[in-house]
């Protein structure tokens, strides 16, 4: 019972800190317009000034912070208990590259303006290319350390053909945009990125969130999970199929961002008493949570610079990332 | 691995050795067969490898004097003369390239490559570095420079001539005093100390980048462009025949809702560089400004 309330209680806060961090997302800016005045130009009917760049420009912004940060934070915890692999994530296992490759080859060839839907497609198409192969190197007995490699591997070679196709381009500005996709920003996106992202991203979560019981069946074994009903096929498709939905589409609208799936759930995951369908929603909270104020401080520490947003993700999460190696590389090799 | 490999392999080292050292000797004897620089006789091969270089060069040399001018010169995005240009040899501002066109005198941008620019003084050649013209003195000046360099200073005179009769007619035309901001892609804006800058007071145009404290290139965001209110937005946006994110702001929602009929499509290539073809857009402006204020 006292468990049941502090998750509860666990939730509620996070919950309250996501929605202050996207009122916070949403008066932070370049124009300086004061809190009142801009939640009051939010709701009016007025079409001025203000209404324009709250409604147009922060409104979407902080709507893609919190759904591209719900998505990472959730995929990130999915994946970990799915691949039984502490160190699995969207980033480190390519996913976020080769879905970033997509949405490059879907942009700068011209199909995403000849065929709007052409932009999300390519980009879970490129994600499941990714998840598929770091499965088939996962197999049955592989170990963690052959799926972080394999992730590499996808990663640096996604990387270089998205540089290759920027640097071919006849466009002059898209060789200097790799590293919007390498390390993302949502600098002056628009609700036209929201609706062609949003209902991936819902489909992907609605897929993922469905794994709860699973992955807690999964935590004893896969032959016991089998045992218990969980059908490992369905499994695996709605892990591969969510994850690059969603991962994808947050991809194509604002670049590879980094290491959020990888630390949200392990933050989280004593709060919640390691059971996988109680980090779900905890993690996806948590992301949106960490990717909202990363946006906030990237408009604070350099308004002018257009400083990346994976910057600021890796700033915390590589070191994080080393320390969990650190203290895993026992169980690793 | 690789460090310990090199070391044993000496034989390798030594074959790269003498294969440098006979490079040199060819550098060497290229240098001899070299004409002798004189400064008192006009150059009479001229290899100009930066755009604005290209086309001051281009309308001061006298017939034959310019060789080759760089490939930017021919892209109409770019550059105002790139008809002209196909006359002329196009070379890629490669040190190699250059060196085997014996030029007699190079014409260089001061942000061309420091790299080439070195090797190219190394290797002997006369180079001139001209720093990007960032106001009508500074083009005035530029080109009684490369009229002087190439011997042309009748030429270069009546360039200048051509200059400041424009700015004369810009000064006795409408003084609009109306707002405008330059928008580039990346919302990328114009402020002091610019070209752009003094194309606009030419016009009798005030920027608001300038206005708001912006000295140079800089991020204009489309936050602030919103607020600023310009009358007008002088968009300078090139179509390159394939898409990039970089031109999104330029069709982004909030910028189409603001921009309506207040947006002037500048001519792009007349002003990267300062020319007397520069003055052009200046003209186009003063007109756009009193078209506007007419209804």
């Amino acid at each position: 019972m006292n468990a049941d309330r502090r998750y509860h209680l666990l939730i509620a806060l996070l919950a309250a800190l996501t929605l202050v961090l996207f009122l916070l997302s949403l008066t932070v800016g370049p124009a300086a317009v004061g809190f009142a005045d801009s939640m009051a130009a939010l709701f009016s009917g007025k079409a001025d000034g203000v209404a324009l760049i709250m409604r147009e420009i922060r409104l979407p912004r902080a709507i893609l912070g919190l759904m591209i940060g719900a998505t990472l934070g959730l995929s990130g915890a999915v994946l970990q208990g799915y691949l039984r692999n502490p160190l699995a994530e969207p980033g480190l296992l390519g996913i976020s590259a080769s879905a970033s490759l997509g949405a490059v080859l879907a942009i700068y060839t011209g199909l995403s303006a000849a065929f709007l839907l052409a932009l999300p497609l390519a980009a879970l198409a490129g994600a499941v290319a990714a998840v598929l192969v770091v499965q088939a190197l996962a197999g049955a007995r592989g170990s963690a350390l052959i799926v972080i490699l394999a992730g590499i591997a996808v990663t640096s070679f996604a990387g270089a053909m998205t540089s290759l196709a920027l640097n071919l381009s006849p466009n002059p500005f898209a060789a200097l945009e790799i590293m919007f996709w390498m390390l993302g920003s949502l600098t002056d996106r628009s609700m036209t990125h929201v609706w062609l992202s949003a209902p991936f991203m819902l489909i992907g979560w609605i897929m993922l969130g469905s794994l709860g019981r699973a992955l807690d069946a999964l935590t004893l074994g896969s032959e016991t999970a089998a045992s218990m009903g969980i059908e490992l096929r369905r499994v695996q498709l709605l892990a591969v199929f969510g994850t690059a939905a969603s991962v994808g589409a947050a991809t194509a609208v604002a670049g590879a961002i980094g290491f959020v799936g990888l630390v949200v759930p392990h933050i989280l995951r004593p709060l919640v008493g390691a059971r996988p369908s109680r980090l779900l929603p905890a993690s996806a909270l948590g992301g949106a949570s960490m990717v909202l104020g990363a946006d906030i401080l990237v408009r604070i520490i350099a308004p002018e610079r257009d400083l990346k947003l994976g910057v600021l993700t890796a700033i915390v999460g590589a070191p994080f990332f080393l320390w969990l190696v650190f203290r895993t590389r026992r169980s690793l090799t | 691995m690789p460090g310990g490999n090199r070391r044993k392999h000496s034989p390798l080292r030594a074959t790269f050795a003498a294969w440098r050292a006979n490079l040199l000797t060819a550098f060497a004897l290229g240098l001899s067969v070299m004409p002798t620089l004189a400064q008192d006789t006009a150059p009479h091969r001229v290899v100009s490898m930066n755009l604005c270089t290209d086309q001051l060069a281009m309308l001061i040399a006298g017939e034959g004097q310019l060789h080759s001018v760089s490939v930017l010169a021919s892209d109409p995005r770019s550059s105002a003369m790139a008809r002209q240009a196909e006359a002329f040899v196009i070379n890629h501002a490669l040190a190699e390239e250059i060196f085997l066109m014996e030029a007699d005198l190079v014409l260089a941008g001061t942000f061309s490559s420091r790299a080439t620019v070195g090797l190219l003084r190394r290797l002997g050649f006369r180079v001139e570095e001209f720093a990007p013209a960032t106001s009508f003195d500074d083009v005035r000046n530029h080109i009684a420079r490369i009229g002087e360099l190439l011997h042309r200073q009748q030429r270069a005179a009546e360039l200048i001539a051509e200059v400041n009769a424009g700015l004369a007619r810009l000064a006795s035309g409408p003084q609009s005093g109306r707002t405008i901001a330059l928008y580039e892609p990346n919302s990328y804006t114009a402020g002091s100390g610019t070209l752009a800058n003094e194309i606009f007071t030419a016009a009798g145009l005030v920027n608001i980048a300038e206005r708001l404290g912006i000295a140079g290139s800089a991020r204009l965001p489309l936050e602030q462009l919103i607020m600023a209110k310009p009358d007008l937005i002088g968009r300078s946006s090139s179509d390159y025949g394939a898409p990039a994110l970089a031109q999104e702001n330029l069709v982004h929602p909030a910028f189409r809702a603001l921009a309506g009929q207040q947006v002037v499509d500048l001519p792009v290539a007349k002003m990267i560089c300062g020319a007397p073809f520069t003055l052009d857009a200046a003209f186009m402006l003063q007109d756009a400004a009193g078209e506007q204020s007419q209804p």
